[in-house]
């Protein structure tokens, strides 16, 4: 299985553990990547509320290069995933905007044929891998854990961008992943909202409000950890998590682990390759725990 | 089919107020709604169960409940496509709003939002004899927006909402795309202008909770993300929103991704010690822990190509 990798700008820049832990991980499973580097951002839904077509044809160029390479892409961070998705459909919907996307890769020699597929990780895991494979690589599960998804409001929502429709197994792909990777996936309301991250610097009340809220109730459902396929989720639910915790007047201490970390533990990778010194909520004790059921 | 309802039952006139899950076992047919369920618990099993309904087919928009934890019209929600594997379905009030009881929800703050955003025409000049005329095509693009039918489940799921109670929400700012919209409204400034105010446009997440759970289509969130580029362009840029997209479009635009250092410090104003120093704190915890991005923000190979593409398509506005 080979890839088209789209890291994204936040896998090598404020979540600079993220990046080198996925390569690792995938190379342990066997997914061979080629880095996209001449691939630009995808606008984060950021730049799509300026100026939408601009948006898209910044995704379309990559889809072309992708489509170049005869590679699907693979991302590792749910808001690239929902903003290519978003812009995949919008052009599949759309002939016409397609063109006229087209129009203007044609300038640089690209041109966007509609094929391409892409697929964070999560998916690659439980659609082409499979998670009976997956099983086969796990040598410390992860027994006794009690782990949060948290999915980040990209990769779950509009369910009709993303595929969900064809591939139903998407909605609780990653409660499927933390249960096979031998711990127990903590069941809460919180799971599918909003970590708060979008409006960091518009509104921190509300945004520390947020990560508040969703790391106390998994924390009160007895988590040990939470787990995240989106690393803007991660820097607001670790960077954040001591001011949600003064302004509650409490603490919480509960680690947040990137989705190729929590799989690199379960494979018995060493925590310091996956980047888990680089958090700034601890994961010293969820690691010593692991150390003990392995 | 047999199926378990398990309602969230509140009576604010009981000894302990407080609201409870109740479970009702019932048989319904296949083509039963959740509101055809509910209607049979109150008629055949429980007179004291309070729900709100009128026209049974998703026009009305008054029976807008919780389903499985996520905003539905009940009358357009078939009991067989959200029981789960053990034939159960769990009915809620919407979130966000006060209840009145069991599954009836207090609409107060809803209309006060929808209110607030001014949502009626402000037309100026001379008035004509007749009605406000607008030619068909200047209307074709609000076709979507007022499909709304007020029933509150895009505010039930609000996430903005659900910390912050002064957010204008979903379908009152969907309401105020409208009437921006709206050839004969010469209200646009000062519209745009309240509407970019704290509580208003730039309070939104983006995490389209909205656009997922609105029975007929409205996406808020995509018409609020339109209210911020119009706002933009107007001027109204004076926020920490506009300036964050701002900052974030020219990132892209000259090196072809995100700065993260020189995003906060543009979007808050080096000169705002307040921010500043509030995110120092932060930023010198995760310098410690060894999580920060390159001091020197490196761009992708072939920017100029990126570069092109921008003043392509901002060539097209």
């Amino acid at each position: 299985m080979k890839y088209a990798f789209f890291p994204g700008c936040v896998s090598r820049g404020g979540c600079p553990e993220l990046y080198p832990a996925a390569v690792k991980v995938c190379e342990r499973l066997g997914l061979e990547l080629e880095v996209m580097e001449g691939a630009a951002c995808t606008g984060a839904g950021v730049l799509q509320e300026k100026n939408q077509l601009l948006g898209d044809a910044l995704n379309a160029r990559t889809f072309a290069m992708a489509e170049d390479m005869g590679l699907p892409i693979m991302t590792i961070c749910s808001t690239c995933q929902g903003t290519m998705s978003q812009a995949h459909k919008r052009m599949a919907d759309d002939p016409a905007y397609m063109a006229e996307i087209n129009e203007v890769l044609a300038e640089e020699g690209l041109e966007y044929k509609g094929e391409v597929v892409v697929k964070h990780l999560l998916w690659i895991l439980v659609e082409d891998l499979g998670l009976d494979t997956l099983k086969t690589f796990i040598t410390t599960p992860l027994q006794g854990l009690r782990m949060a998804p948290f999915y980040g409001c990209y990769i779950i929502r509009p369910t009709g961008a993303l595929g969900f429709d064809e591939h139903p197994e998407r909605e609780d792909s990653l409660e499927r992943v933390i249960e096979t990777l031998g711990a127990e996936s903590v069941e809460y309301a919180g799971k599918t909202r909003c970590c708060g991250f979008p409006i960091l610097t518009i509104n921190e009340r509300n945004s520390v409000s947020m990560v508040a809220n969703h790391t106390l109730e998994a924390k009160g459902l007895g988590a040990d950890a939470m787990v995240t396929p989106c690393p803007l989720c991660h820097l607001n639910l670790d960077g954040f998590q001591p001011k949600a915790a003064s302004m509650r007047k409490t603490s919480i201490d509960l680690p947040i682990l990137h989705l190729p970390q929590v799989l690199g533990l379960a494979m018995g990778m060493d925590a310091k390759s996956m980047g888990l010194n680089k958090h700034i909520i601890s994961a010293k004790k969820l690691l010593s725990s692991v150390a003990l059921s392995a | 089919m047999d199926v378990t309802l398990n309602v969230r039952r509140f009576d604010p006139e009981s000894e302990s107020p407080e609201s409870r899950f109740q479970e009702y076992n019932l048989e319904v047919e296949d083509y039963f709604t959740v509101l055809d369920a509910l209607i049979k618990v109150r008629e055949e099993v429980d007179g004291s169960l309070a729900l709100r309904c009128s026209c049974r087919a998703s026009i009305c928009g008054s029976c807008s409940m919780r389903v499985n934890g996520h905003a539905k019209l009940v009358c357009k929600t078939k009991v067989r496509d959200v029981a789960n594997a053990q034939n159960q379905v769990t009915v809620e009030p919407m979130g966000n709003l006060p209840v009145v009881k069991d599954l009836v929800s207090d609409m107060k703050p809803f209309w006060d939002r929808v209110r607030a955003v001014k949502p009626y025409l402000q037309p100026e000049g001379e008035e004509p004899e007749a009605e406000y005329l607008a030619p068909n095509e200047t209307m074709l693009h609000l076709a979507g927006v007022m499909s709304c039918i007020m029933c509150g489940a895009c505010v039930s799921d609000c996430t903005a909402i659900e910390v912050d109670q002064r957010f204008l929400g979903p379908a009152a700012l969907a309401k105020a795309y409208r009437f921006v919209g709206d050839p004969r409204d010469d209200a646009d400034r000062s519209r745009l202008q309240m509407y970019s105010q704290p509580g208003g446009i730039w309070d939104c997440t983006r995490c389209m909770e909205c656009v997922q759970v609105c029975p007929k289509g409205v996406a808020p969130m995509d018409r609020i993300m339109g209210l911020r580029d119009m706002a933009i362009e107007a001027g109204f840029s004076n926020n920490n929103g506009a300036r964050h997209t701002e900052a974030f479009t020219d990132s892209i635009k000259h090196s072809g991704r995100l700065d993260e250092l020189k995003l906060p410090l543009r979007t808050f104003g080096v000169f705002n010690v307040q921010a500043m120093m509030g995110l120092s704190l932060v930023g010198l915890r995760a310098f410690l822990r060894g999580k920060t991005p390159p001091i020197i923000h490196k761009a992708i190979p072939g920017k100029d190509k990126v570069r092109r593409l921008f003043d392509k398509v901002e060539g097209k506005r």
